[in-house]
């Protein structure tokens, strides 16, 4: 390990052993220039940077390891499919899953929110049931539910927060009642950071035996995911933001409920025997993964969890919490800044609107100097009209940010402050 | 000028602060909204037509301060001019925010007067849509019976 250099990252008191220099070292992309100064990529919410551990084993999947799985009796094909299962015993391990049947490959959050609509929504959820989501939801858990509600005469309830972007728990606990029949709720909110108390929320369901889903595409990369202690029915995650490959994520389900579902796609490698008259289908998990699945990225999403498991989360999310304290107070002591999404229990994201300076143009100026942020409703415009405003600017952090980092937004806003005299 | 500057030049912040003809037009002959449900981006315009007439143009909404400055300065380039007239400018505006920046064939600027001044969103590929957000809803507007909705995912607009 090269010793610390006199950077601003030494002023992390708390974790003086997370170097984050030398994880830098291991994300090619962040080397790069973007309009002549260094990238500052705080767009991780949307999607993560990948280390080159996950760009090797993409290419060495291609260049000796490709061939079809689960029916051939060649060397390639073996070796594809050991690949292809021991990625599947990482997802089991990341999310400390009780089996690896559990494990559904699926493209990522929105297919598995989309395949647990299909399957399970579909035979278990009838005309006037309801369904409750929260007011924080990604679109991706919000139209799922309403397709379905409008196909079954089902119900949309929708747990209301506070300013501060916190769900309020006694509402929710009063929309629960005998007519409700599943709930599906972020962990943590892609637009606002704020972790939802997800245990407490799976807890007061099971009082009524009502199964919850937790979208847990932010909570991945931040968070140590333990589906059993959380006791989640499903959780479902995408590799992208988990340093992996894009086009790739999983559902974890529990084996009691995954039993009952009916098929989600109807194809090859999903059945155990096919004539004209009557199918059978194959057991778990392959009942879920019908045709030739995404080989190549789901190991390279095993990769990727293997990379953030090795930097460990104990130290990522002690990291990333002093990292969150620094933006918040450099980003309020800037006139005009307005954070959105104040909840105690944050992520790394800080969404906020500045002054009269639409979003976009916020966005275009940080862009000039090398810095990527994301700008408009985040696909989460219940959000956005529920604080009435159209659009923030969202800066998301990983472990490979840095405190310079952060510094060279702050000098961005005040650019942006320059130009529109803000 | 750099590209930020040329982009953020005085005139188009002028009038994002200061926006021309910002108004809702009782019974309008005609009404558009226009959005880009990409960011959010949301105006509503307003016609009064004499015949072919653009006699009298207002809008309301909220964007950025592209979208809000092109919206400002194309109700002050069609005011009063035909629908015809309206048609040839929006062609012309748009042929110049969308063009190749890297050939060197200069902008026509001259000819659209203050309409000009968005020269630089060329050189923002994704902001093109911002300065021609209000242009579609007017093109809508202008070709359609009383009400319309434009939004800029219709067709994948520029």
């Amino acid at each position: 390990m090269k010793t610390q250099s006199q950077s601003a990252v030494t002023e992390i008191e708390t974790a003086p052993s997370f170097d984050v220099q030398r994880i830098r070292e291991d994300f090619p992309i962040l080397k790069q220039k973007v309009h002549g100064k260094p990238l500052v990529y705080l767009d991780n919410a949307a999607t993560s940077q990948k280390p080159q551990a996950v760009i090797d084993t993409l290419t060495r999947y291609y260049v000796g390891q490709n061939a079809n799985i689960h029916r051939g009796v060649h060397y390639l094909s073996e070796i594809a499919t050991y690949e292809y299962e021991k990625a599947r015993g990482k997802v089991k391990l990341f999310l400390n899953a009780a089996d690896s049947r559990e494990i559904i490959f699926v493209r990522g959050t929105t297919e598995g929110i989309n395949l647990v609509k299909d399957t399970y929504g579909r035979k278990f959820i009838g005309k006037d049931d309801e369904i409750i989501i929260s007011a924080m939801e990604h679109h991706s858990n919000i139209v799922p539910w309403q397709l379905l509600c409008e196909e079954k005469g089902a119900k949309l309830r929708v747990i209301p927060m506070n300013d501060r972007g916190e769900l309020l728990l006694d509402e929710y606990e009063k929309l629960l009642n005998d007519r409700t029949k599943f709930i599906s709720v972020v962990y943590v909110s892609n637009s606002l950071g704020t972790i939802n108390p997800i245990k407490k929320i799976i807890q007061r369901a099971h009082e009524r035996g009502i199964p919850v889903l937790v979208d847990g595409a932010q909570a991945a990369s931040h968070l140590k995911v333990d589906v059993h202690d959380l006791d989640c029915d499903f959780f479902v995650f995408s590799g992208h933001k988990v340093f992996g490959p894009t086009g790739i994520g999983a559902l974890y389900g529990k084996t009691k409920y995954l039993e009952q579902m009916p098929p989600y796609q109807g194809g090859g490698d999903m059945i155990s025997s096919v004539t004209f008259e009557k199918t059978t289908y194959n057991v778990l998990p392959y009942k879920f993964e019908a045709g030739t699945p995404n080989i190549a990225d789901v190991i390279g999403m095993g990769t990727g969890i293997d990379y953030v498991t090795g930097v460990g989360f104990e130290a990522i999310t002690a990291y990333e919490k002093e990292l969150l304290k620094y933006a918040t107070e450099a980003l309020s002591n800037i006139e005009g800044v307005r954070i959105i999404g104040t909840a105690k229990e944050k992520a790394g994201v800080i969404s906020f609107v500045f002054g009269t300076v639409h979003a976009h143009d916020v966005g275009t100026i940080l862009d000039q100097e090398g810095i990527a942020v994301r700008t408009g409703h985040h696909c989460t415009q219940p959000v956005m009209q529920r604080f009435g405003i159209p659009a923030t600017a969202r800066a998301s952090f990983a472990f490979y940010n840095t405190i310079g980092e952060v510094d060279a937004l702050a000098r961005g806003l005040r650019k942006v402050k320059e130009i529109f005299g803000a | 000028m750099s590209g930020l500057n040329e982009l953020y030049q005085e005139l188009i912040l002028d009038h994002n602060r200061n926006p021309r003809n910002f108004k809702k037009i009782e019974n309008a002959d005609k009404l558009v909204e226009g959005y880009n449900p990409l960011c959010g981006d949301h105006y509503t315009i307003y016609l009064n037509m004499d015949g072919d007439l653009i006699k009298d143009i207002g809008f309301q909404g909220a964007g950025c301060a592209i979208s809000k400055a092109s919206a400002s300065m194309m109700t002050t380039a069609v005011k009063g001019v035909t629908k015809k007239e309206a048609e040839e400018l929006f062609t012309k505006f748009h042929a110049l925010v969308t063009r190749d920046v890297h050939d060197n064939n200069e902008a026509n600027i001259e000819e659209l007067g203050c309409l000009g001044a968005l020269a630089g969103v060329a050189e923002f590929p994704a902001r093109i849509k911002c300065a021609s957000l209000a242009w579609h809803a007017l093109h809508g507007a202008l070709n359609s019976e009383g009400k319309a909705v434009v939004s800029t995912e219709d067709s994948k607009k520029d």
